[in-house]
């Protein structure tokens, strides 16, 4: 499984491939999803798999679920993850993203580990990062200061 | 220099980014970006918070696609030396970088487990977080303790993360952890609810695995669940006001899996079931999510008609919806549900139609899928046409692949029409589909159906339509339809004579010959094909100018065919031998040890000829008259050469003989033989009952197929079918609602429930299954004996628990009885020993005396972990019955060791015993079986059901005419392993007449260790074959100080899992066993200070682990 945006923002494999075939699959996915139209579902058959995608302002987001897998979640997984960033950075918008994408790793981390959904409660899931944040903040104000 | 590449930092990133964004120089820029970058990460003077930096934007040089492994060693670097913010980036870079099996991974493993010991939270977080990510998987043990010990944090975060590390770990070595199941049981109980739904995903995974070992299970999770639907968990855990959907989903796979196939479990459930159908009403995505997983697991469990009837209202609800992505959902759900309940079809058959034409690809897709699990006897050519009209609209691969398997499957369960359509499929198929179909088309015409005339007219009818295709110029055709052509018109061409000419058909294939499109694979089989004609044809010209023309081809494969043919051709009786008439169903006994050329290699030898060396002993050879460091592993290159050493290895003298007269057409042979080797793996759809169509239809498309021209053949057929004006779009409106009106008649035609019979097989066996079940189930309640149904899987639920503690109280009171019963065995046993103790198979179980031998079967079962509930009562007045009908084994069998017997399944009348005999070659299993009552039973059937794991020997049933009353009847069934498991049930049941049909259900759990044998080899072989096998396993395992020695450990294992010692010299030993029937498995000892190195091989990637969990366990216990 794997989490990516319209035009490559962020991406997450859950699975080990080589990097050709990753290129691969993402130029693929891109053109696929770009040629849907509104009015059509918001999955696609994709080789074995189905691709689950929503679009949120000029960001796309996208992943690859299994056959067996419950498409509607897969979807509300999406919209839950967009609350956690809009939580985290307040009315996210696209630069946030692009400018702090690690953060947003982080939040996809503390969300999602190995593919399995981790933290469903929005509000520990924010403070775990926040706490961690904090942590590292103060850490580095206390590196700054100069050596004497 | 270092302060140019700050100063081109504090430019970003926003300037970076801004080039990166642009169109035009990105490219250039990004290359220019990761060269600096490659120099700063390189610089020594790098400050690690610049490297953090750095590390960030390479992250997002790798996004884009640019190579940047120059890096990754500085990730891990980072990862290790940074400060917290430093470090979690240096983490997060690793688990973007690196995959699994990456080598620098291990040096992540220090850096791991410093982080994990630290005081500091978030270190420890870090830490976790990157080991439930990417952790190899050889190194488990090292960081395992420690992630144990996170269980029993403080912290609710830091134990969730263990919990999901733990997983992580289940996955990738599921043995590793399997000590630690009952700490999985304590997070499940965990106050906090993050940790339990973490724990969820190990149960939903291990119950996938086994669902009857967790079946005691089932009480706590439907609390949960009720819990959850109740609303008690904290509200944060809210989704737009819906209690924890991610948990409710969760849960209700897991009860699903649980309640599949068993009544008493899924009664636990239906109250929660109803409710959560209840509760979801608010129209949300996520409650239709809940509701679709509620749907299925109500279809998944023993059935309850009131929840059926619910849930399928609640499809109706996707079904009907006008938002597509619930619209979708709800065919997906309908999908599954038909296969119990085809008539849900019908309710909803108007939406099904609509859905077909649906402008997104995936509804139709689906809706596809679901015609294709009614498909029946009278719909099929409509349905088939439909998935055929997709067909040749998707370009993807993956599609056609899967669509045309379907299709074949289909057109292979109705025939006449099927060569058509196979036609279809097989032009537009093409390549890309599975070797499997052509294989099953061709055999399926060979072997043919019931009626002699029926299979000739359809033989016909391929040669005819096939000879019309070749007649199409430059029509290009699929290599696969080629060969399928080409085999088809060797064998049955004949069946044309009357009113072809061969030299016509032979003309065509001379023709195609020369085509340049054809491989060199297709024309040997087109060669093929013309010398079996040829051998019916004698003396053709076409044969004599292909010989010609051949003869001095350029491709050598082609002249060797042409010089067999001439040969052939001039000896025309060792032709006719050679290409019998119609005889491709026949066996073939092919000498695979080539003993007819015995005489040839003697004379071979004899001129001074070298004798033959295998492959693996010339490179071993090779090898050690190198003597130098050899760099590449062992295990692949010569595990491939294993492989096919067999083969070519006996090919290789023959090689001389091949262009003589022995093998006048090699493909031809290998072709056969590929063939009667096929049919093992290949299910037969074609089986005496399987295919029964009616008389009358079936003469009808006969006629149908005749009229059509053989040459339009590619689909396009069906032109005049109602079907495909509905494609028309200039029908009027309400023209349109006729034709779909029209359409559903067509397509679910034989739904309606008289029809029931017509029905696809699938369908057809559950409801049977189902019938049967709740007959038993009607028979308890209306007799109300509670033990009537016993199930000796002990672990499974209460009562089989309550059954087995009863059954060690009747053990000890009959202790006594038993004890002689053994003595006495025992004694024949010594008996036997004295005699031929050379030959006796077991050395092990001897020289560890008998009680040993007698001891490890409970050893077998002691790691049924079961957990007692309730207290047992003993039944004073069965005990005394059955004391006396002891079970006892025959000297024959009492000299193979063997478990002590163990009561399966009673009843007032019946009792099962078991006794597990270990012969050299299978596993016996001996029933007992005692009829308690006063009377005589006659008629008892002992029947074990189908398991993909084991197969018996004898067949799965077993009749016994009577059973005297008082008195012991035994049978004895072989098993052998199938698929390997480390541990598995076998079920069965004993039905008997007693005024009303009574049965009685019990199972037996089978252990790898049931099948395995001590394996007697040397030294030297041990060093061969060691070299040859590919899979290997690693395990360092740590020996109590009361094993002290190496040998003494050797020898418990010998004894309890039956290996055999090769070896001991200094502090290593070789141990060898095969599993039965005979795969081999070495193990590679050493120990060294107070570990035990344990390094398991087998052809077999399974049993190595399997092995090593069973040997881990000996060690741990002993």
């Amino acid at each position: 499984m794997n989490c990516r945006q319209g035009k490559l923002r962020l991406q997450k494999w859950y699975t080990t491939l080589p990097d050709k075939e990753k290129k691969k699959i993402i130029r693929e996915i891109v053109q696929i999803i770009l040629a849907r139209n509104q009015k059509m579902s918001s999955f696609v058959d994709w080789k074995d798999l189905k691709l689950v995608y929503k679009r949120y302002a000029s960001l796309y987001f996208c992943c690859a679920i299994e056959d067996r897998d419950n498409e509607l979640l897969a979807l509300e997984v999406v919209h839950r993850y967009v609350e956690l960033l809009d939580r985290y950075f307040g009315n996210v918008c696209e630069l946030d993203i692009i400018f702090n994408f690690e953060k947003a790793y982080f939040i996809l981390d503390e969300f999602i580990l190995g593919g399995e959904i981790q933290e469903t409660s929005k509000k520990s899931a924010v403070k775990a990062i926040e706490d961690s944040d904090m942590l590292q903040e103060t850490m580095e104000e206390y590196m700054n200061k100069p050596a004497f | 220099k270092p302060q140019l590449i700050a100063s081109s930092f504090s430019l970003l990133p926003s300037s970076f980014l801004q080039t990166v964004l642009g169109a035009g120089l990105k490219e250039k820029l990004i290359q220019q970006e990761l060269t600096n970058l490659k120099a700063t990460v390189s610089a020594p003077t790098t400050t690690l918070r610049l490297m953090k930096e750095c590390m960030v934007r390479l992250i997002y040089c790798e996004m884009l696609g640019y190579e940047s492994s120059f890096g990754y060693i500085h990730a891990i670097k980072l990862a290790q030396q940074g400060n917290l913010l430093e470090k979690r980036v240096g983490y997060l870079a690793v688990s973007l970088f690196l995959h699994e099996n990456h080598e620098l991974l291990l040096l992540l493993v220090n850096t791991v487990v410093k982080d994990l010991q630290s005081t500091n939270l978030v270190e420890v977080c870090m830490a976790l977080t990157v080991v439930s990510q990417i952790f190899p998987r050889e190194m488990i043990p090292a960081v395992l303790p420690l992630i144990e010990d996170k269980l029993q944090h403080s912290k609710e975060i830091i134990r969730r993360k263990a919990v999901q590390a733990l997983y992580k770990f289940y996955l990738i070595a599921p043995n590793q952890v399997q000590h630690i199941h009952d700490k999985f049981r304590k997070a499940l109980c965990d106050r906090d609810v993050g940790v339990m739904a973490a724990s969820l995903h190990i149960y939903l995974q291990m119950i996938k695995e086994n669902s009857s070992g967790y079946k005691d299970l089932t009480e706590s999770f439907v609390t949960i669940l009720k819990q959850v639907v109740g609303g008690k968990l904290p509200i944060d855990f809210n989704y737009h006001s819906v209690p924890a959907p991610w948990l409710q989903i969760q849960l209700l796979r897991i009860l699903g899996l649980l309640g599949k196939d068993d009544p008493r479990t899924s009664e636990l459930m239906h109250d929660v079931l109803d409710e959560s159908l209840r509760r979801a009403e608010i129209n949300h995505n996520i409650t239709y999510a809940i509701l679709f997983e509620c749907v299925q697991t109500i279809y998944t469990i023993y059935p309850k008609p009131d929840l059926l009837e619910k849930a399928a209202k609640c499809i109706g609800k996707f079904v009907l919806s006008p938002k597509i992505n619930l619209k979708y959902l709800g065919l997906k759900a309908l999908t599954y549900v038909i296969q119990q309940d085809p008539n849900l079809a019908l309710q909803h058959q108007m939406t099904i139609i609509e859905c077909l034409d649906h402008p997104d690809p995936i509804i139709k897709r689906e809706t596809l899928e679901l015609l294709y699990r009614i498909t029946n006897g009278q719909n099929v050519t409509v349905i088939v046409q439909k998935m055929l009209d997709y067909l040749k609209q998707s370009k993807e691969e993956y599609t056609i692949i899967n669509l045309v398997s379907k299709i074949a499957e289909l057109a292979e369960k109705y025939p006449f029409w099927f060569i058509q359509t196979m036609n279809a499929v097989f032009s537009i198929g093409g390549d890309v589909m599975h070797p499997d179909i052509p294989n099953n088309f061709l055999r399926l015409l060979a072997e043919g159906f019931d009626d002699e005339k029926e299979d000739k007219q359809l033989r016909l009818y391929a040669v005819q339509s096939y000879l019309g295709l070749l007649e199409e110029e430059d029509a290009i055709y699929p290599q696969k339809f080629l060969q399928v052509m080409s085999w088809v018109l060797g064998e049955y061409s004949y069946l044309i004579n009357d009113e072809g000419d061969p030299e016509v058909i032979m003309t065509r294939l001379h023709k195609l010959l020369k085509k340049t499109f054809v491989t060199s694979e297709t024309k040997a089989w087109i060669m093929a094909a013309i010398t079996k004609i040829a051998s019916l044809n004698p003396g053709s010209k076409t044969v004599d100018k292909l010989i010609q023309e051949f003869s001095t081809s350029l491709d050598t494969c082609m002249r060797q065919y042409a010089f067999e043919l001439k040969h052939l051709c001039e000896d025309k009786d060792l032709m006719k031998n050679l290409l019998p008439l119609d005889a491709s169903c026949d066996d073939m006994v092919v000498d695979a040890s080539l003993s007819f050329l015995d005489g040839f290699v003697a004379e071979g030898l004899s001129r001074g000829a070298a004798p033959y060396k295998p492959h693996h002993q010339r490179q071993e050879e090779k090898l050690s008259q190198e003597k130098a460091l050899n760099f590449e592993p062992y295990g692949l290159s010569l595990s491939s050469s294993m492989s096919t050493s067999g083969f070519t290895g006996r090919q290789s003298p023959t090689g001389l003989s091949f262009g003589s007269d022995i093998s006048g057409n090699s493909t031809e042979m290998g072709q056969k033989e590929m063939s009667s080797l096929k049919l093992d793996g290949v299910k037969k759809l074609w089986g005496k009952d399987g295919y029964l169509p009616k008389k009358d239809s079936k003469t009808g498309k006969e006629d149908k197929l005749e009229a059509v021209p053989p040459g339009s053949t590619l689909g396009g057929n069906m032109v005049d079918h109602p079907l495909s004006e509905a494609d028309q779009e200039v029908v009027s409106p309400s023209e349109e609602e006729k034709e779909k009106q029209q359409l559903a008649s067509t397509l679910f035609v034989g739904l309606a429930s008289n029809n029931a019979v017509s029905l696809m097989g699938k369908a057809d066996t559950t409801t049977q299954k189902f019938k049967r079940k709740s007959k038993i189930s009607e028979t308890q309640n209306s007799e109300e004996v509670p033990s009537i149904q016993h199930d000796a899987t002990l672990s499974s639920s209460p009562l089989p628990e309550a059954q087995s503690n009863n059954n060690e109280n009747i053990q000890s009171t009959e202790h006594v009885r038993l004890r002689k019963t053994s003595l006495s065995s025992s004694e024949v046993l010594e008996a036997s020993i004295s005699f031929k103790r050379p030959q006796s198979l077991m050395e092990a179980g001897l020289d560890a005396k008998l009680p040993d031998c007698r001891l490890s079967p409970s050893s077998l079962f002691a790691d049924n972990n079961m957990e007692v509930f309730q207290p047992t009562q003993v039944i004073p007045s069965v005990a005394a019955s059955k004391a006396s009908l002891i079970p006892s084994l025959s000297e024959e069998l009492a000299s193979n060791p063997h478990s002590e017997a163990v009561e399966l399944c009673s009843s007032d009348t019946l009792a099962v015993n078991l006794c597990k005999v270990w012969t050299d070659d299978c596993l016996l299993l001996v029933l007992f079986v005692a009829n308690r009552s006063s009377s005589a039973l006659k008629n008892v059937n002992l029947v074990f059901e189908n398991s993909e794991h084991f197969k018996i020997v004898e067949g799965l049933s077993y009749h016994f005419p009577v059973i005297k009353a008082r008195s012991l009847e035994s049978c004895q069934k072989s098993v052998q392993m199938e698929k390997n498991c480390m541990q598995e049930i076998l079920v069965g049941s004993l039905n008997y007449h007693l005024e009303m049909e009574t049965g009685l259900e019990f199972s037996v759990t089978l252990s790898l260790i049931d099948f395995i044998r001590p394996m007697k080899i040397t030294t030297e072989d041990f060093g061969k074959l060691w070299l040859s096998f590919s899979n290997d396993v690693k395990q360092n395992v740590k020996m109590s100080p009361s094993q002290g020695s190496l040998s003494i450990t050797l020898n418990t294992l010998q004894q309890k899992l039956k290996l055999h010692v090769v070896d001991i010299v200094g502090n290593e030993g070789l141990v060898a066993c095969q599993l039965l029937p005979s795969v081999p498995c070495l193990l590679h000892c050493r120990t060294h200070a107070g570990m035990l190195a344990l390094w398991l091989r087998s052809p077999c990637s399974a049993l190595p682990d399997s092995l090593l969990y069973q040997c881990q366990k000996v060690i741990e216990e002993s």
